[in-house]
């Protein structure tokens, strides 16, 4: 029986998880390596990889912000409307990446209900980086709130109570008792973000307007290749996503064994 | 728990945090969210009615909605064997593979898609070897199956994983010394508490996949009324500048997700209040 369920589980994990990483590599290095140096050194794809970081350096910042703001609300304190507040935190991962774009598209577009009005201040805003910031926003910023709400929760209010029996201001107590408490949650959510961040397609396809050497993040990037048939370069850049997000998957793990127990019971 | 008037006393920063929660909250969810809804009423009742029940529109809810239950349930199964096997047995590699599981939340869906259609097609990694038995992946339903599968797996196993590690293995094991077969062990040991976080993990699973966009255009092929997902048909009535044709497929895709949602939380709170 153990036998067995191991057998299927690894079975499953190998044909569903394995070998498509494995598939991403080999066929990025397909050519061999110059042909795979050569595709990602492509003017196109430093730039798009650029985009990327560059959204991901402004979106991770404002979720983390956000998120303390929310959880403080939230953790701290029991008010009317709190579980309304909960599930709207919770809303966009309910709702396709795609519709995540359309609302803005639809909100801000130059057909859309603010369109004209951004046209006459020359605003660019959908199929422009701000839009693309704004459908990546939509998207990534439940992962910090999340995880520092099930935490401040859990930890309760008992050493902010007593820090301000103690005389200390608000900012002191945020900063020198609940920040150290839930400092590695706060990277776990922020990594969290920043990987969502980095790999958003449906979102960011929606308003980006596909400008090469514009608007195109590197999975964009990606989808560009592929379709033009240059699957090896496609490849390539989808080998540095790839790379990125095992990164990602060690960071996590590692941040799970050494904190587990700053970070919420999973 | 203190009063609200308590703690606000006790400790600052309420009204300054449920401020800018609310007006962030407002400015990027609810009013888009509003405007979309809306918009797809733009031309009034009937006219949304009609946008949504063409055939095309139907067929393409039918296929996101249908393959996403269908990929869910297999993602139960396989992912409760998973996660049994991750949480009770140790075997060389384990944390590897439990680390492994998250990789369909780290890796982009773009590079999913592309990945996925390299191994279904036709001349592919496994394609190659499926097409000679009949067997067609890539390009056809069976492929969007196939995406949705490898996107919610980690839903599944993620949410039974922490169930098993507090289940209390003398529990199973006094069942045992009671004359209890595996299946009784199983059936009213193990089940009572293992459904409701599958029910959870299920309904995650099916939110996550019937907005899938990235990982299933690639391998679907995309043909109207046969393999068209109801997110890509959003996207190609925007380059159509039907706009008000993509808020209604929009709002009906959010409108059948909360009905689902809500049954599913409906059927988890019976399935609770049973247990008690």
């Amino acid at each position: 029986m153990r036998a067995l369920l191991i057998g299927v589980a690894l079975a499953f994990i190998g044909l569903f998880l394995l070998l498509p990483l494995f598939v991403v590599f080999t066929e990025a290095l397909r050519h061999g390596v110059l042909p795979y140096l050569a595709a990602i050194r492509e003017p196109d794809a430093v730039s798009a990889l650029l985009l990327s970081l560059k959204i991901v350096a402004i979106v991770v910042p404002i979720n983390v912000t956000f998120g303390i703001f929310a959880a403080w609300t939230i953790a701290k304190f029991r008010f009317p409307g709190r579980s309304v507040l909960v599930s709207l935190i919770d809303l966009p991962f309910a709702v396709s990446p795609v519709i995540s774009g359309l609302v803005y598209v639809l909100l801000l577009g130059s057909r859309g209900v603010l369109g004209p009005l951004l046209q006459d201040w020359d605003i660019q805003i959908i199929f422009a980086l701000p839009g693309m910031v704004l459908a990546t926003l939509f998207v990534t910023f439940p992962f910090v709130a999340r995880e520092l709400i099930a935490l401040m929760e859990q930890q309760g209010n008992d050493e902010e109570y007593a820090a301000r029996t103690l005389g200390a201001g608000g900012l002191q107590i945020f900063l020198r008792v609940t920040l150290p408490n839930i400092k590695w949650a706060l990277l776990y959510g922020a990594l969290l973000s920043a990987a969502r961040a980095l790999g958003e397609f449906g979102a960011v396809s929606v308003v980006s307007g596909h400008v090469r050497g514009y608007t195109n993040t590197l999975p964009l990037q990606v989808e560009i290749l592929y379709n033009e048939y240059q699957f090896q370069a496609a490849f390539a850049v989808a080998s540095l996503l790839a790379l990125f997000a095992l990164v990602t998957l060690v960071l996590k793990t590692v941040l799970e064994h050494r904190f587990g127990r700053e970070l919420k019971t999973h | 728990m203190a009063s609200l008037a308590q703690q606000r006393r006790t400790l600052p920063g309420f009204g300054l945090g449920l401020g800018v929660t609310i007006t962030y909250l407002s400015l990027i969810v609810l009013l888009p969210l509003a405007t979309m809804l809306l918009r797809s009423l733009g031309n009034g009742p009937a006219f949304w009615w009609q946008a949504v029940s063409s055939a095309r529109v139907l067929a393409a809810l039918r296929l996101s909605f249908g393959a996403s239950m269908a990929a869910a349930a297999v993602d139960v199964i396989f992912g409760l064997i998973i996660a049994w096997v991750l949480v009770r047995y140790r075997f060389i590699g384990r944390r590897w593979f439990d680390a492994l599981i998250d990789l369909p939340f780290a890796l982009p869906t773009a590079v999913a898609g592309i990945t996925l259609s390299a191994l279904y097609a036709g001349n592919g990694w496994l394609g190659q070897y499926l097409e000679p038995w009949g067997i067609k992946v890539a390009f056809t339903r069976v492929g969007v199956f196939v995406a949705l599968v490898f996107v919610a797996l980690p839903f599944i196993v993620r949410t039974v994983q922490p169930v098993l590690q507090d289940l209390d293995k003398e529990c199973e094991e006094a069942a045992a010394t009671l004359g209890a077969s595996r299946w009784q062990t199983f059936r009213q040991v193990l089940w009572p508490s293992l459904a409701p976080a599958l029910l959870t993990g299920f309904t995650m699973a099916l939110a996550r996949a019937v907005g899938e966009y990235g990982s299933v255009i690639f391998i679907a092929g995309n043909l109207p009324r046969v393999s068209e997902i109801a997110p890509l048909l959003i996207t190609i009535k925007l380059e159509q500048y039907d706009y008000v044709g993509a808020a209604a497929i929009g709002s009906a895709m959010l409108l059948l997700s909360f009905v689902l949602l809500l049954v599913l939380n409906l059927l988890q709170r019976r399935m609770l209040r049973v247990q008690r």
